[in-house]
């Protein structure tokens, strides 16, 4: 074969077909997703290389184990087994909506995009509780000999070892890096959930105004059930580092 | 309807057909997820109810058929509701194998971990007397131990 010369202003996104058979919008969102997984990623090693450089870590079952209008009842996993379930069921609602999207039902996408934005502030409402429950409840610490009532902060860890004192076990201070890394992870996690239920409030809204009905196709749907699916794909691993393991 | 291919570009050449048993794929898959999420909260409550006893290795081989099975639930979210396994084969290399810097990554830092604390614990040999593993008393509230 000779060589051929190339025209000049090739569009090769635009003359003929993809080589991935997607369009460019759809590739970008993956290899955006795929940034963000080395992003979330790089933030949980750097959690397991400071948890496995301690000699004691904090115990997810102790601190994580309380539940709205329960009291002080030990229930470890309780709360954020709820969470979890939340996140599958939104998403189940998603891929509804893509399928729907496929059909060109527009009351369909409608109808499972409202099930998912409301999965979505059903979350955040449950994250938001439990970082108020973190951050406002007291446990008593030993510190300098003396007992003192601490809340879970990026800087205060009131579950560390235990020691006896006046013939009773009381926590020590913890590794402060326990709070950093918790409210961080989660932290950034609650983020991209939040700007997913934007994205799926525009998204319903251009539903409603037959936008995508107009366009013939409904791949907005698709790019923005990419991003909520990745959000809850970390949220796997979330839950795994910081309260299964 | 399911014979109508909807072809959202022009660099779009053909659409995959349309499954009529999709509905039924993804309430499979979303058994699967709870199901393994169950399995998952049953081995986690089994660790802190002390189920497997004391022995660390005991626990860090449960900790790791928790870690496969949520390897396993991202496998069934990227490659079904992402439809990842519907693509072709070249967008699929091009999204798992950078993915791969992970084996690395976890290895090499965990492992790096690890002999940090060893270094902690010895001191890096320059410790000259041997100091008794006490519970550290914090000097200030606040300040890292």
């Amino acid at each position: 074969m000779s060589t051929t010369a190339i025209p000049t202003n090739t569009k090769w996104w635009n003359g003929g077909r993809s080589p991935f058979n997607a369009s460019y919008g759809k590739v970008m969102m993956w290899y955006f997703l795929m940034s963000d997984a080395f992003t979330f990623g790089a933030f949980l090693i750097s959690y397991g290389t400071l948890r496995f450089s301690q000699n004691h870590w904090v115990d997810p079952n102790h601190v994580f184990n309380s539940f709205p209008f329960a009291g002080h009842a030990d229930l470890p996993l309780a709360f954020v087994s709820i969470m979890t379930f939340i996140l599958i069921i939104s998403s189940v609602t998603m891929v509804m909506a893509v399928h729907k999207g496929h059909q060109m039902d527009q009351k369909g996408v409608e109808k499972y995009m409202l099930w998912t934005i409301v999965g979505g502030a059903a979350f955040l409402g449950c994250q938001a509780w439990e970082w108020t429950h973190l951050l406002t409840g007291e446990h008593a610490v030993l510190v300098n000999g003396q007992i003192e009532h601490w809340n879970t902060t990026v800087s205060h860890n009131p579950f560390g070892p235990e020691v006896m004192f006046n013939g009773q076990e009381v926590a020590t201070p913890g590794p402060i890096a326990f709070g950093s890394y918790f409210f961080e992870i989660t932290g950034f996690h609650g983020f991209h959930v939040l700007s997913g239920v934007v994205i799926n409030i525009i998204m319903y809204i251009k539903t409603k105004m037959g936008h995508f009905q107009q366009r013939g196709h409904y791949e907005m749907i698709e790019k923005a059930g990419l991003y909520w699916h990745f959000v809850d794909l970390v949220w796997v691993f979330v839950f795994l580092c910081f309260y299964l393991i | 309807m399911s014979e109508h291919l909807v072809l959202s570009s022009p660099e779009i050449t053909y659409a995959a057909p349309h499954k009529d048993n999709a509905v039924k794929r993804f309430m499979n898959v979303t058994i699967v997820l709870s199901v393994i999420t169950l399995i998952e909260l049953c081995f986690g409550f089994g660790l802190a109810k002390h189920w497997f006893g004391h022995n660390s290795s005991t626990i860090l081989f449960i900790k790791g058929v928790i870690c496969i099975l949520s390897l396993a639930k991202a496998y069934y979210i990227v490659s079904i509701f992402m439809h990842l396994g519907d693509e072709i084969r070249n967008m699929i290399m091009t999204i798992v194998v950078p993915l791969c810097l992970f084996i690395w990554f976890i290895t090499a830092f965990l492992w790096d971990g690890n002999s940090w604390k060893n270094l902690r614990n010895t001191n890096a040999g320059s410790r000259k007397a041997p100091i008794e593993q006490t519970a550290p008393a914090a000097k200030e509230s606040g300040t890292k131990e």
